[in-house]
């Protein structure tokens, strides 16, 4: 009988302690639907004024009341193009560096270090942009790409050392690790036989990584890029300190811009107007739209090359 | 010809090595770059009232940073009480029970794009359901925005950590005729708790430096807060107001805030390597 008992308290313990695992992993699932829910049901009022205009329209007056997305979407979009074009290169050196050129001993501290930059605060790069970077770019950088590339109308505008371009930069050095370290996961599955038989016939270390590595890395690599795509668009606080908070449209990358996270930062807590607050929450819901189909297309992307691996 | 053409291609090659190489240098060079200016800054305004006192009145020199310390101590304390039983639970049934599963398919693919999702969203969600209902800032909101930034990172570490576990171990824990969840509660959990701890080390130097949720959740006072339905003081949030204010001495309170901040997650984040360091081969 007491043996009949502790097989039911048993069972009745197995079935409680599934259903909570069960419980707290669906939850997760509840939560990324909660979020979607609760910010459409918010930013309802501002999408019912507004409608669809409110993604192309550009005049953003907290005075009139009247609000349109489109510089904020331009702006977390460019700085993010910028962060890419200057940290994509550099990443996939760092990643090369580390799976085919450094030395054992050396790798591992190497990757930690640059790793490391993941682990420090958005807003300790926001300061820091803003103290030590800013004035840098504005005496230095920025007038002298404006005499050697002003011809290209990008590198023109105010050289304050605060606007889309340093908002761009600092996105780059923050993505670095996240690429860097997802593209040394990803070139360190290259079975070595494949690199073998490319130095086998004679081909140089270059000639490997281009030819051999990252032909047979290409979806996964691309899936690296654009998960720091994703990390660089819903970056707040370095580029809220960077940007400049200007709602003009310019395609001079020296000057001040927006972005949809910066916007949130700088309004959300002092907006009293229902419709400003509404338009604030439409601005986050675009946003965590956009950063969803594009984490999700990276995740799919490494996948895709993970288990090509593994088949 | 053909000499031109081997040199060439070998000039090609270190080229390429050299650009790697300096790619790799660039982003030490930045690591330290960054950490020397937060630590020379950082420094000097790192006094004894700056870990006593409350802040002074703008503009006006000492006070200190103590109610933002203690601040963000207590919210990121009650965020881990929150995130981690819970994270650790939806990590088992991933590891546990969900293998192959379609359930635990769709969760990790959610919790890997929550692990990335904009905080400043979560900020906004944690108002529109706490904040705004309970008619104020609170400690708790803050807790549970960082709370929700938290649950991803541990479900995945928790998962992958209880899988490095070898079946044969739980098999011959069952073949004693334990139940499951002792099994899984007593020999799983035992062998993957470094693992784990690394784990959520981690996901508290990750939250605990997070600005964007809490601004719109705990906001900011400048007076000691112990209340969980009061606004609270952090050091990040506190960072952001006063680099952005207008006032020398507000600066160099910031910059040793952020040398406090920065020291306190890059050492955790260290300790967490070196806790899984400690683990023979994997």
């Amino acid at each position: 009988m007491a043996l009949l008992d502790r097989h039911k308290a048993d069972r009745l313990g197995d079935a409680l302690f599934k259903g909570a695992a069960l419980f707290f992993a669906v939850s997760v699932l509840v939560l990324m639907g909660l979020i979607f829910i609760v910010l459409l049901a918010e930013a309802m009022p501002a999408l019912r004024a507004f409608g669809l205009r409110f993604l192309y329209t550009a005049e953003w007056d907290p005075v009139r009341s009247v609000f349109g997305a489109l510089p904020a979407i331009y702006g977390t979009i460019v700085s993010s193009v910028i962060a890419l074009v200057i940290a994509v290169p550099i990443s996939l050196g760092i990643a090369v560096f580390l799976t085919e050129m450094a030395p054992k001993p050396l790798a591992g501290p190497i990757g930690t270090a640059i790793e490391l930059l993941a682990a420090i605060p958005s807003i300790i790069y926001g300061m820091w942009g803003l103290f030590i970077l800013a004035p840098l770019l504005a005496d230095h950088v920025e007038p002298f790409l404006n005499n050697w590339l002003g011809f290209i109308p990008f590198f023109r505008g105010a050289p304050l050392g605060i606007g889309m371009l340093p908002a761009g930069f600092i996105l780059a050095v923050m993505i670095i690790p996240f690429i860097s370290s997802v593209a040394r996961d990803i070139f360190r599955m290259v079975p070595p036989i494949l690199k073998e038989s490319g130095y086998g016939v004679g081909a140089t270390k270059w000639e490997v990584i281009h030819q051999v590595v990252l032909p047979y890395t290409r979806s996964g690599i691309i899936g690296a890029v654009v998960l720091g795509l994703g990390r660089a668009l819903g970056e707040t606080m370095a580029v809220t300190f960077l940007i400049g908070n200007s709602y003009d449209i310019s395609s001079e990358l020296f000057n001040p811009a927006t972005s949809i996270s910066a916007s949130l930062a700088n309004e959300f807590t002092e907006a009293v107007d229902p419709v400003h607050i509404s338009s604030l929450v439409a601005l986050g819901l675009i946003l965590f739209v956009i950063t969803f189909i594009v984490l999700a297309a990276a995740k799919l992307l490494i996948r895709k090359t993970v288990n090509g691996d593994a088949r | 010809m053909t000499g031109f053409h081997y040199t060439k291609r070998k000039v090609f090659n270190y080229a390429a090595q050299t650009a790697s190489l300096l790619c790799a240098v660039c982003g030490i060079a930045f690591l330290f770059w960054i950490l020397k200016d937060v630590a020379v800054l950082g420094a000097g305004g790192l006094d004894f009232s700056f870990f006593t006192e409350l802040p002074a009145p703008p503009g006006e020199a000492g006070g200190g940073m103590a109610n933002a310390i203690t601040g963000t101590l207590l919210i990121t304390v009650i965020a881990t009480a929150i995130g981690v039983p819970s994270g650790i639970l939806a990590g088992t049934y991933l590891s546990e029970y969900g293998r192959g599963g379609r359930v635990a398919a769709t969760v990790r693919f959610i919790a890997d794009i929550l692990v990335a999702a904009p905080s400043i969203v979560i900020g906004i969600f944690v108002y529109a359901i706490i904040v705004r209902p309970a008619g104020g800032f609170s400690t708790i909101a803050g807790a549970m925005a960082l709370a929700i930034i938290m649950l991803p990172v541990v479900i995945r570490t928790a998962e992958e950590m209880l899988k490095l576990v070898p079946d044969a171990t739980r098999e011959a824990a069952l073949a004693l005729g334990a139940p499951h969840w002792k099994v899984t509660v007593l020999v799983v959990y035992r062998g993957a708790l470094r693992g784990i701890t690394t784990g959520v080390m981690l996901a508290v130097a990750r939250v605990s430096g997070e600005t964007a949720p809490l601004l719109f959740t705990s906001f900011n006072n400048a007076y000691w807060n112990w209340k969980l339905n009061e606004p609270t003081a952090t050091l990040t949030v506190t960072i952001f107001n006063y680099a952005m204010g207008p006032y020398e001495e507000w600066h160099a309170k910031a910059w040793a805030a952020a040398l406090l901040i920065t020291a306190g997650v890059l050492f955790v984040t260290l300790a967490a390597r070196l806790v899984v360091r400690g683990r023979s081969g994997s």
